[in-house]
């Protein structure tokens, strides 16, 4: 059979030596070996000291997108529902009415915007169906918490902070990766 | 009255060094809980505890606080009585080991010459096989009491075990006995401080002793007793909070007095190498010579200590028959054809003979 990598090496079938068969050589050599590891880098991450940066395809909880005047950018089109393979997103239209023109973006937005972070495998399906760039899959974990409600998470979950209004927390949460779109 | 007097003190300076070696004991226990997750985590290039304390060296005091205030758990169909006294006997004849060995050479508190030792009996090494073997008691009330076949099958194998490996340990100790002479700790101790270590002398005897010693602490590899793969625990499955602790415990302790058992007969004991002692003790004084060797033998016994983690951490637990067999057709032969050779020896020095 042809060998997969040029590390596979042939199964030695000999009979042990005496030498073998004392044992006291091969222990030696293995504490031997753990005794090196004794002495090298340690591969520990002290985590919440230290953090390990996220790879740049990393998919964590999701986040409604503003633009850069603070308005909604989400036109409720239901797009990313209909890419949600686990159907975790639910949402509710509404229309701008006058004088709202400061909130919300386009005509229509979304009264209600809910995904179930239960359901969701963070594929990311739904920020590539978004025609808005008005959901993305931030580098935040999905948190722990004790009721199944709670992991359904609401519109004032999601929204990312206001940029005009509260520029700190809006850059907390684009991230380090800096906000797309 | 005055008889009486002499003995009060004499009680009291022992009552003082029993609560010290026990507590010394305990303290090492403890801490060679925190030093066994040291050792494992940077052998596989890992941090290990560090989490309370500088250095996680509180990790014992919190490990004992979370053993006491787990729940209880007394199995119904187990017989109650001897479910608590599995533990307790375990961690009894741990601690009864450390009365013999002799600790350091002699201090001077108020113009009394106080021995290092709780008791200096002539028959030191017996007593110590008498009580290493009541620990088997331990396991296998442990494993009976809790009327569980998973634990009653690892206490058998506990108790065959350690039954098997003492004849190893005691042959391979008769051979030390021809050279020494005598059965007192102390004795040995101080013929190796004038002379040369016993490890010198009995190379294959020290190895095949610490072996057993292994075996009969129950460490990686002999740890068979408790094989969680194949007897889901061992021997101490349906215990719970501080008396599995004290299982866990007696494990240490045992570990502590073998080592210090094993750097006693084979390694000098209190001895501090390439030192004449008694010419110490003209410029530092007895007391000084006796904290020195203190340290000595605790040195040694750390090193002993450290080694039993190295080997847990590198070597893969034995199969019962591969024990079995090491244990009667490897050591056992062994040790007896050491006992043959240094007795041969023996006689010829005795007869004159020069090498
Ligand atoms: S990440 Fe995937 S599963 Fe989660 S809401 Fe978006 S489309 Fe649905
Ligand atoms: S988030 Fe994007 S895809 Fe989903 S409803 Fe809003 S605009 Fe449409």
């Amino acid at each position: 059979m042809q060998a997969l990598t040029n590390r596979s090496k042939a199964v030695d079938r000999k009979p042990m030596t005496i030498w073998d068969k004392m044992y006291i050589p091969a222990i030696a050599k293995g504490m031997g070996v753990t005794l090196t590891h004794f002495f090298k880098k340690k591969a520990t991450i002290k985590y919440p000291e230290e953090k390990r940066p996220f790879s740049p395809v990393f998919r964590g909880l999701h986040i409604l997108n503003r633009d850069e005047e603070g308005r909604e950018r989400c036109t409720a089109c239901g797009l990313c529902a209909v890419a949600c393979p686990a159907e975790a997103i639910t949402m509710e239209a509404a229309e701008r009415q006058p004088g709202e023109e400061h909130l919300y973006r386009e005509e229509k937005y979304a009264a209600k915007y809910e995904i179930n972070m239960l359901r969701c495998i963070f594929c990311g399906l739904c920020e590539e169906a978004c025609p808005k760039d008005a959901i993305y899959l931030s580098e935040t974990f999905a948190p722990a918490n004790f009721a199944r409600q709670t992991f359904i998470y609401g519109k004032n979950d999601l929204l990312i902070p206001d940029p005009k209004t509260e520029p700190e927390l809006y850059q907390k949460a684009v991230g380090e990766r800096g906000r797309k779109a | 009255m005055f008889l009486l007097e002499i003995d009060l003190i004499f009680l009291l300076e022992k009552a003082i060094l029993i609560g010290g070696i026990i507590t010394v004991s305990l303290l090492i226990a403890m801490y060679s809980t925190w030093a066994e997750r040291k050792v494992a985590a940077f052998m596989q290039d890992r941090i290990g505890p560090n989490r309370a304390g500088p250095g996680g060296l509180l990790q014992p005091l919190a490990d004992g606080v979370k053993l006491f205030m787990k729940e209880e758990i007394i199995p119904n169909a187990s017989n109650k009585f001897l479910f608590v006294l599995g533990p307790a006997l375990a961690m009894m004849t741990a601690m009864m080991t450390s009365a013999v060995i002799p600790w350091g050479g002699k201090i001077e508190v108020f113009g009394r010459s106080v021995d290092l030792q709780i008791a200096d009996i002539n028959i030191g090494i017996l007593y110590i096989f008498g009580v290493v073997s009541m620990g088997v008691y331990g396991i296998m009330i442990g494993g009976w009491a809790s009327n569980n076949k998973f634990s009653l099958l690892a206490a058998l194998r506990g108790a065959s075990q350690m039954i098997s490996y003492e004849l190893a340990m005691g042959l391979s100790i008769i051979a030390l006995l021809m050279l020494t002479g005598s059965l007192s700790m102390k004795t040995i101790v101080e013929q190796q401080v004038v002379g040369l270590w016993n490890i010198v002398y009995q190379p294959l005897g020290f190895l095949i002793f610490m072996i057993c010693a292994f075996a009969e602490c129950n460490r990686t590899p002999f740890d068979l007793p408790e094989a969680e793969n194949e007897l889901n625990f061992g021997y101490h499955q349906e215990y719970s909070s501080m008396k599995l602790g004290f299982y866990l415990f007696a494990e240490y302790i045992n570990m502590f007095i073998s080592s210090a058992v094993m750097a006693t007969l084979y390694f000098g004991g209190y001895d501090i190498p390439f030192v004449n002692d008694a010419n110490l003790a003209n410029s530092i004084g007895v007391n000084g010579v006796a904290a020195l060797q203190g340290l000595s033998l605790f040195a040694k016994v750390v090193g002993f200590i450290f080694f039993f983690m190295w080997v847990r951490w590198t070597i893969p637990r034995f199969r019962y028959d591969q024990l079995m067999n090491l244990g009667w057709k490897g050591l056992i032969p062994l040790a007896l054809l050491n006992m043959l050779v240094t007795g041969a020896l023996v006689l010829l020095k005795q007869n004159g003979w020069q090498f």
